[in-house]
């Protein structure tokens, strides 16, 4: 099949009236570039607040391209144009303090990468760099985000033992847990089940439902029941191109564009 | 011939001559230590060397070589460890990086006569340091840092990528993930490249010849004051190390029992070296551990 005969501006995006839903995040016209390589073309994307947003696509589609932009990971990798709007603040300009940004904009990466250090450790060590030394005060923190990541049960008495010693889906858990540790806004997330076993991933889509009360949550995901499962709206990228945002339901059952709808019908590429 | 029994042949060539390599090192180092050995006393150990009459010990030598040692590891590792952590964290990837490299890989290639000669003409001449450890730590420092330097890039190269993404995202600068995030992981690497460098640096001769010296002064045990000619800390002191007092006995020597006092002192050599190595392994594995399955 011909990947190349949909039209990548035929697009149908959804619009949020900022009036009525408190957004978290906007892209105005991003655009990305490695090198020559226009890897991303002009994304415009409201994300509404305590809310999950899936980014689906096929594998180069640029969905991670796209989150990785969104808390400055390109930095020195990708040039990245347009404007990244976060409490009326372009997070995309050279003058925002990327490190203080993105303690309010947290990422949990597809492989899960504890730190060789202990269970503990791996969440109060940014805390602790962050001027938190309260031996009290990391002891809630700890708890608290081990129990919104849940894992606290699976690993409360062994809080000092290393964390290269749990299983794939716990070290996951555990980085989601470190990620909120900072009390961040926004949890990014790049196909964060993917390497995980089916039971692994369903606790992380479990932790992902409890995360959205408090955070708002954009995943990219190869998993289509994985989006149709966890997420509020979806977003479908295509060769570098966003075709379609609306609601979950909608691009899972009445998908507007054709591209949209062979890709979750399973009848692309 | 057959698939397997073409691998049947190359398997056991390759045996063959892994065998050789084990046999050689076996031989060599079994003679020295057979020869050696009987030799090594508390007396030959604590005495000072003779020149004319037997009986003479390796103190002077033997202490020589590890304050050599440790001033060379001294004024090495920082800069290595900074030249490391550049290349492998910070350094563009450019031409001037890769000459810098390349730089580094022809350094380590230098003869280590030729380093000798260099610190000769630059330090002992020029500088005015004189035949004195310092003149050879320093020389033995330009042997060591290109080795070092690679060491360190390398350890922290085989970091994963994955624990610098995660620290960026936690909002740490990247001087701060390097120094709490990836020296530790790159800790145990790092680790036995020192003490396997220690080894290297501990059985140079060439270039200590001609910058600390074939004289071992007297040294007063007692006396501590590093300012102090005779302290066994005064660096402006020129100093035999073992491989050197092997090397002069060898080539010079005229006491009685000088064939035993070669072997007696190029045992200490090799056991020192041995422990060093053992030690090199067990220290990485140790720190291994304590990093990754951190049992407190």
């Amino acid at each position: 099949m011909d990947v190349g005969k949909y039209d990548l501006n035929d697009t149908a995006i959804m619009q949020f009236d900022p009036k009525e839903k408190e957004m978290a995040l906007t892209t105005k016209n991003l655009q990305v570039y490695y090198g020559d390589n226009h890897a991303f073309y002009d994304g415009s994307l409201q994300f509404e607040r305590y809310k999950i947003t899936a980014l689906i696509g096929a594998s180069g589609s640029g969905k991670s391209t796209f989150l990785r932009s969104l808390n400055r990971m390109n930095d020195g990798i990708a040039k990245v144009d347009g404007n990244i709007w976060y409490r009326s603040l372009d997070i995309n300009s050279s003058a925002i303090n990327v490190y203080e940004m993105r303690k309010h904009i947290g990422m949990v990466f597809q492989r899960p990468n504890p730190f060789s250090k202990s269970i503990r450790e791996n969440i109060t060590f940014a805390v602790k760099e962050n001027g938190i030394k309260d031996k009290k005060k990391l002891d809630e923190i700890v708890e608290s985000s081990l129990k919104r990541a849940a894992l606290w049960e699976e690993v409360k008495d062994q809080l000092g033992s290393s964390a290269l010693a749990l299983s794939g889906g716990q070290q996951q858990r555990l980085c989601i847990a470190r990620a909120i540790a900072m009390q961040p806004d926004i949890l990014l997330m790049d196909e964060p089940a993917s390497a995980l076993d089916p039971i692994s991933t369903l606790k992380v889509e479990e932790t992902m439902m409890e995360l959205k009360k408090h955070y708002t949550i954009i995943i990219v995901t190869h998993n289509m029941q994985q989006a149709s499962r966890v997420s509020d709206y979806t977003a479908f990228f295509h060769l570098g191109h966003v075709i379609e945002y609306d609601k979950t339901k909608n691009i899972f059952t009445f998908p507007q564009k054709k591209a949209t709808d062979d890709y979750v019908s399973g009848n692309f590429g | 011939m057959n698939p397997k029994t073409i691998n049947k042949f190359a398997l056991n060539t390759i045996k063959v001559i892994a065998g050789l390599v084990v046999i050689i090192l076996a031989f060599l180092i079994g003679r020295i230590l057979i020869q050696g050995v009987p030799h090594i006393s508390w007396h030959f150990l604590t005495s000072p060397s003779q020149e004319f009459v037997s009986g003479g010990g390796i103190s002077y030598q033997l202490f020589n070589s590890f304050y050599l040692l440790v001033l060379t590891l001294l004024i090495s590792f920082p800069i290595s460890l900074g030249a490391g952590i550049f290349l492998s964290e910070y350094a563009p990837k450019n031409w001037l990086t890769e000459i810098l490299r390349m730089s580094i890989e022809i350094l380590s290639s230098l003869p280590s006569v030729v380093v000798g000669l260099f610190g000769f003409l630059l330090f002992v001449v020029q500088f005015k340091l004189g035949f004195s450890i310092i003149a050879g730590a320093i020389a033995l420092t330009f042997f060591n840092l290109p080795l070092l330097t690679s060491n360190v890039e390398q350890a922290l190269n085989s970091v994963s990528d994955l624990q610098r993404e995660a620290g960026m995202a936690l909002g740490l600068s990247k001087w701060r993930t390097v120094i709490k995030v990836i020296i530790p992981e790159a800790l145990p690497g790092i680790v036995t490249g020192i003490v396997l460098g220690a080894g290297r640096v501990f059985g140079e001769a060439a270039a200590l010849i001609y910058t600390a010296g074939q004289s071992a002064s007297t040294i007063d045990f007692t006396n501590w004051n590093p300012f102090n000619a005779a302290s066994p800390l005064n660096w402006s002191r020129p100093a035999e190390t073992l491989a050197v007092h092997i090397w002069k006995i060898n080539s010079e020597g005229i006491m009685p029992d000088a064939a035993a006092v070669s072997a007696g002192t190029s045992a200490v050599l090799i056991i020192v070296v041995l422990i060093f190595n053992l030690s090199a392994r067990y220290l990485g594995n140790k720190l291994y551990r304590k990093f990754t399955a951190a049992g407190k």
